[in-house]
């Protein structure tokens, strides 16, 4: 409770003695190109082998003659949708763009560059973390557009390739039943996922003590708890939104 | 001018600081001495509001920084310079970008105005063509004067230095120390330096304050700290051999 009424404090701080709306802006576009242009390619991967992967798997479980073939690829794509994109990619998110955030505060910390930025009449918690948060609320959003799409093309190539359903059966069973729900569902958890980690990952970073050791423990905590909270966040929307 | 009275601190039910006063003036270089663990910069975070003291007031030209608003704890950490024990730099940033930072936050200036100053602050000590390098690729050294250009590029009328020699040869640390100085007689700024070097006393020590475990022990300048009756202080000055030779 004590580490939560932190937590908690330290997001109110973001928005007390705030700087000008330009450095604001210029800061958030810097980190939107480190959060999300350079996350594409490992998310990309991770989606394509996930859709190729679960296209796969579902084919070798259906395997009763009632089931038409499309059904492979409407259960692809609603497991995209609602859970694999958002959650692994999130959970994939935290290890990169959440251990990178702890880890550069966590320096800035124990190398006086927080102090510095204080000294010099600074909110150094805003002036760092919120352009980090808002950059990952905007950027992991679209990451998981990405990921859905590359995901679900990724199962149409294996289909294709492999000849577990024909490429006619794969996008009839895409379009089939499509409950346009599911995408604003989607995107609800990412905008939850990405604004746990980044939050997350910088009240570890920004409280680091001591050296080295103590920036990796803060770097292995940010991922540990953002995916403790990812997993449990993503039960309790399922629960709100869909129970 | 700036005025301390009764400052204490403690962590963890350990008292670091016991009720310490003093005055350090305006166009003078100011020393806290004393060993390792005697507290010096904790009273030195207390000076920039970097840890909040227990008990006691940091004045600014009689403007109580300690019981201040936040605005008011703003616009005087605004006209602070600091240099820290490992310079501090931002690692993202070049040496040009790390000395505009001040001015690119805190002031109005166009870029053309923003680079002559910072231009003019790396002439001031003694660098040049090193604009672009980034803080990995300069020496310790280095790193220090660009600390200093840093922390005088905004025109401060207080500047601090905690260990501004620390992991320097002696050449540069000495190169260091004189900066420092020329710097606070040319701006007329309170300079307020932590140091455990008994070089830079002799060198640029107009006041000095010793501190042992937590108590101001002793307060003068540099040409009676020889002469002190103090013991803990006489064991921290002739430490070492040369000083024992000049004794």
């Amino acid at each position: 409770m004590r580490s939560l009424g932190k937590f908690l404090i330290f997001i109110s701080s973001l928005f007390v003695r705030r700087e000008s709306f330009s450095t604001y802006f210029k800061l958030t576009i810097d980190e939107c190109i480190k959060v999300g242009y350079n996350s594409i390619l490992i998310v990309a991967i991770v989606s394509t082998f996930m859709g190729a992967v679960t296209t796969i798997q579902t084919a070798f479980n259906l395997v009763s003659p009632f089931i038409p073939d499309y059904v492979i690829s409407l259960v692809v794509r609603d497991m995209t949708i609602l859970e694999l994109s958002p959650t692994i990619i999130a959970i994939v998110y935290a290890g990169k763009v959440g251990s990178n955030i702890a880890g550069e505060l966590g320096t800035m910390r124990i190398t006086e560059q927080v102090d510095a930025l204080e000294v010099m009449g600074l909110n150094a918690s805003s002036y760092l973390v919120l352009p980090k948060i808002i950059a990952s609320v905007l950027m992991f959003p679209a990451l998981v557009i990405f990921s859905a799409f590359l995901s679900i093309y990724g199962g149409y190539l294996t289909s294709v390739f492999t000849g577990l359903i024909s490429g006619y059966d794969y996008i009839y069973g895409i379009r089939a039943e499509f409950i346009e729900f599911n995408i604003f569902f989607a995107l609800i958890k990412a905008f939850v996922f990405a604004f746990l980690v980044a939050a997350i990952s910088a009240y570890k970073g920004f409280y680091t003590k001591g050296g080295a050791l103590e920036v990796g423990q803060s770097s292995t905590a940010a991922v540990t708890n953002s995916c403790i909270a990812i997993l449990c966040a993503d039960y309790l929307l399922a629960q709100l939104l869909l129970g | 001018m700036i005025e301390i009275k009764n400052i204490q601190k403690s962590f963890k039910g350990k008292q670091v600081l016991h009720g310490i006063d003093a005055t350090f003036e305006s166009g003078k270089t100011n020393l806290i001495i004393g060993s390792s663990g005697t507290g010096k910069s904790v009273l030195l975070k207390c000076l920039v509001g970097l840890v909040k003291p227990d008990e006691g007031d940091v004045l600014y030209n009689d403007r109580n920084f300690t019981r201040a608003n936040k605005e008011l704890q703003t616009e005087i950490r605004r006209e602070i310079g600091m240099l820290f024990q490992g310079s501090a730099l931002f690692d993202s940033k070049n040496v040009e970008q790390n000395i505009m930072f001040p001015l690119d936050v805190l002031s109005d200036m166009k870029l053309e105005e923003k680079k002559d100053r910072v231009n003019f602050c790396l002439q001031r000590v003694g660098l040049e063509n090193v604009n672009h390098l980034m803080p990995s690729e300069i020496s310790g050294g280095m790193k220090k004067r660009v600390g200093i250009a840093r922390a005088i590029v905004n025109k401060p009328n207080y500047l601090f230095c905690d260990e501004p020699n620390s992991g320097l040869d002696p050449m540069t640390s000495i190169t260091i120390d004189d900066l420092i100085a020329e710097i606070t007689e040319e701006y007329k700024i309170t300079t307020i330096i932590v140091t455990h070097d008994m070089n830079s006393v002799i060198e640029i020590g107009q006041k000095v304050i010793f501190l042992h475990k937590g108590l101001k022990l002793w307060e003068g300048d540099k040409d009676n700290i020889t002469n002190s009756d103090v013991k803990e202080l006489n064991e921290f000055v002739f430490a070492n051999r040369m000083m024992k030779l000049i004794k």
